[in-house]
């Protein structure tokens, strides 16, 4: 033993003769792997770096191209409501007011009804059921959103003009929210367009976590006499809560960025309303429809300081969507 | 002692496919019974029949007659879930909810309807001393469940099945997870749980099966190839097959 496995200055000394006559094949195994998995390894970091590196220049040139408007307006670039080409005056609050706010209306409206797709889809649905409408779902997801918007002005924005804005005024109008007139394209129209995208996104997701949950682990739910109402509830959503909270998360990340639907619905109005009928705008709205304008160097510079802004907000959201997920996941224990 | 559940020619089918022929067996109140066979023998798929956890997924089906207490669990409109609350389940794997231990045992008692906090806390500690698991948790009690080893948490498991006082309590290979120590651990409480609950268990360990049960019965292929006590299995089978397993010549 001692003999066969000295070392030799730092290599194992191996028996180069095997049976039957051949060299062992141990002796005859080549080193120069090593070269490879080197490269390997070099390659892999440069490329997992490259995205680090990517997300540094994209936000320097961003600051940069808007240091002309970010020296001009200062901080009230952020609060200021004025957006006037004209007067080459600009302020960023009316966009993200419509950013924000368009969001949270697709959030509110898309949650309970992928949350509801996803739990049918995994609990309930018979199997001739489950697959024609996963795959409608994962169609939908992959639509185009300039063909979203499109349907959304021509198709949606008339129906919501016609009937559901009227009713609205009529039985909510108290609310100041829901006062106006019906013209179908506003910031609600916007919202729910919005909320139309991202339910694909989060019910195929949310659907994909809710088939993680072991089912031994229902099955527990079950054998101790719980409904599968209660077995949902208490056992499915706690379990895979950190995942769902991820897939609301990238899904309000996605509306915040949406820009082509939005723009089409959102009715580029420069100004802050209270109700949600009537005309607004958002970053990617303004950005969309004003770039083709923008000769002066301050307006050019002041839309950049927009995107600069919603690079933030999205950024926000998701280091804030990371820190809710590791509060709320589900610690420990394999199943 | 009188006959717990008493099965007459069961068989059952997952779609096509015929993974009971025909089983025929009773099962004592009050005593252990262990179910032994070679994998895919249908042990664990009759084990399931028992609380007709099967139902869960489509396409599966049932004839013949599984009798508890003379009542026909295979009768159209039986309520599942007043079922599954007498006869408990226990797993392979610990199974313990996303909540905290506490919450675990009054999970079972909030379903069954029980409202008073000061009952559902006596239950708890009662269904924590039957499982041999108050001891070693009790200060913490309102600590999550995942924080127990993997042997506290399925004795956590069990005291959640026994908390909802079941008739039944059936075990699927609950050790199989489970480090030696822990296993022995269990298996005390199998026989403690035998006062006052009747016990059904699907084993890999033949040895575990001698130790706890009364009764064994061994599967082969779906079909039950010998059922007797387990004394009389595993010192002189009646059976050729039933010998060649238990001496270990395969399987």
């Amino acid at each position: 033993m001692a003999e066969n496995l000295k070392e030799k200055t730092g290599e194992l000394d191996i028996s180069s003769s095997g049976a039957d006559g051949y060299v062992s094949l141990s002796a005859r195994r080549q080193s120069s792997g090593k070269l490879g998995d080197a490269v390997f390894k070099g390659v892999a970091y440069g490329f997992a770096f490259s995205v680090i590196l990517l997300m540094a220049l994209l936000f320097i040139v961003l600051v940069k191209e808007s240091w002309l408007s970010i020296k001009a307006f200062g901080f009230s670039f952020v609060y200021s409501s004025i957006w006037d080409p004209v007067a080459q005056e600009f302020g960023a609050l009316p966009s993200i007011y419509g950013t924000i706010v368009s969001s949270i209306i697709a959030i509110v409206i898309a949650v309970p009804i992928s949350l509801g797709i996803a739990i049918f889809l995994t609990e309930m649905a018979p199997k001739r059921l489950k697959g024609p409408i996963g795959t409608a779902i994962e169609l939908l997801a992959s639509i185009p959103s300039i063909i979203y918007g499109m349907w959304g002005l021509f198709v949606f924005a008339p129906f919501l003009s016609e009937y559901v804005e009227p009713f609205l005024i009529d039985y909510l109008g108290f609310i100041p929210l829901f006062t106006g007139a019906p013209l179908g394209i506003g910031m609600l129209p916007a919202g729910f367009i919005l909320a139309i995208m991202i339910i694909p996104f989060i019910s195929s997701v949310t659907r994909d976590i809710f088939q993680m949950v072991p089912s031994i682990l229902k099955e527990s739910g079950y054998g101790v006499g719980a409904t599968k109402w209660e077995v949902i509830r208490k056992i499915v959503f706690p379990y895979a809560r950190s995942g769902v909270i991820g897939a609301v998360i990238l899904g309000l990340g996605r509306a915040l960025g949406e820009t082509m639907a939005v723009t089409f619905l959102i009715g580029n109005a420069q100004e802050i309303k209270l109700s949600l009928l009537d005309p607004a705008t958002s970053i990617s709205a303004t950005l969309a429809n004003e770039f083709t304008e923008a000769v002066e160097e301050l307006y050019l510079s002041s839309l950049v300081e927009l995107g600069l802004i919603l690079f933030l907000i999205t950024f926000v959201v998701l280091a804030l969507a990371k820190l809710l997920i590791a509060r709320f996941s589900y610690k420990g224990g394999k199943l | 002692m009188r006959d717990k559940f008493t099965i007459k020619d069961l068989h059952f089918w997952y779609g096509e496919k015929e993974a009971l022929k025909g089983i025929s067996l009773a099962m004592k109140e009050k005593e252990v019974t262990a179910l032994i066979g070679p994998s895919g023998c249908g042990k664990t798929t009759f084990l399931r029949c028992l609380n007709r956890m099967h139902d869960l997924y489509p396409g599966n089906r049932y004839e013949g007659e599984i009798l508890l207490d003379g009542k026909n669990l295979l009768e159209k409109g039986l309520d599942l879930i007043k079922l599954r609350s007498r006869v408990g389940m226990v797993f392979q794997k610990p199974t313990p909810f996303p909540m905290s231990m506490y919450d675990n045992i009054a999970f079972g008692l909030k379903l069954m309807g029980v409202k008073s906090k000061s009952e559902i806390t006596g239950r708890v500690e009662k269904a924590l001393k039957d499982s041999a698991l108050w001891d070693e948790i009790k200060d913490r009690l309102h600590e999550p469940a995942l924080s127990l080893s993997g042997g506290q948490q399925q004795r956590l498991c069990i005291a959640r099945a026994v908390a909802v006082e079941p008739d039944v309590i059936l075990m699927d290979e609950p050790c199989s997870a489970l480090d030696p120590v822990a296993t022995a651990k269990i298996e005390d409480l199998m026989t403690d749980l035998k006062q006052n609950y009747t016990v059904v268990i699907v084993t890999h360990n033949m040895q575990q099966a001698a130790r706890v049960s009364q009764y064994t019965g061994f599967f082969m292929l779906g079909e039950v190839i010998e059922f007797d006590t387990t004394e009389k299995i595993f010192t002189a089978p009646s059976n050729k097959l039933t010998e060649d397993y238990i001496t270990g010549r395969f399987g």
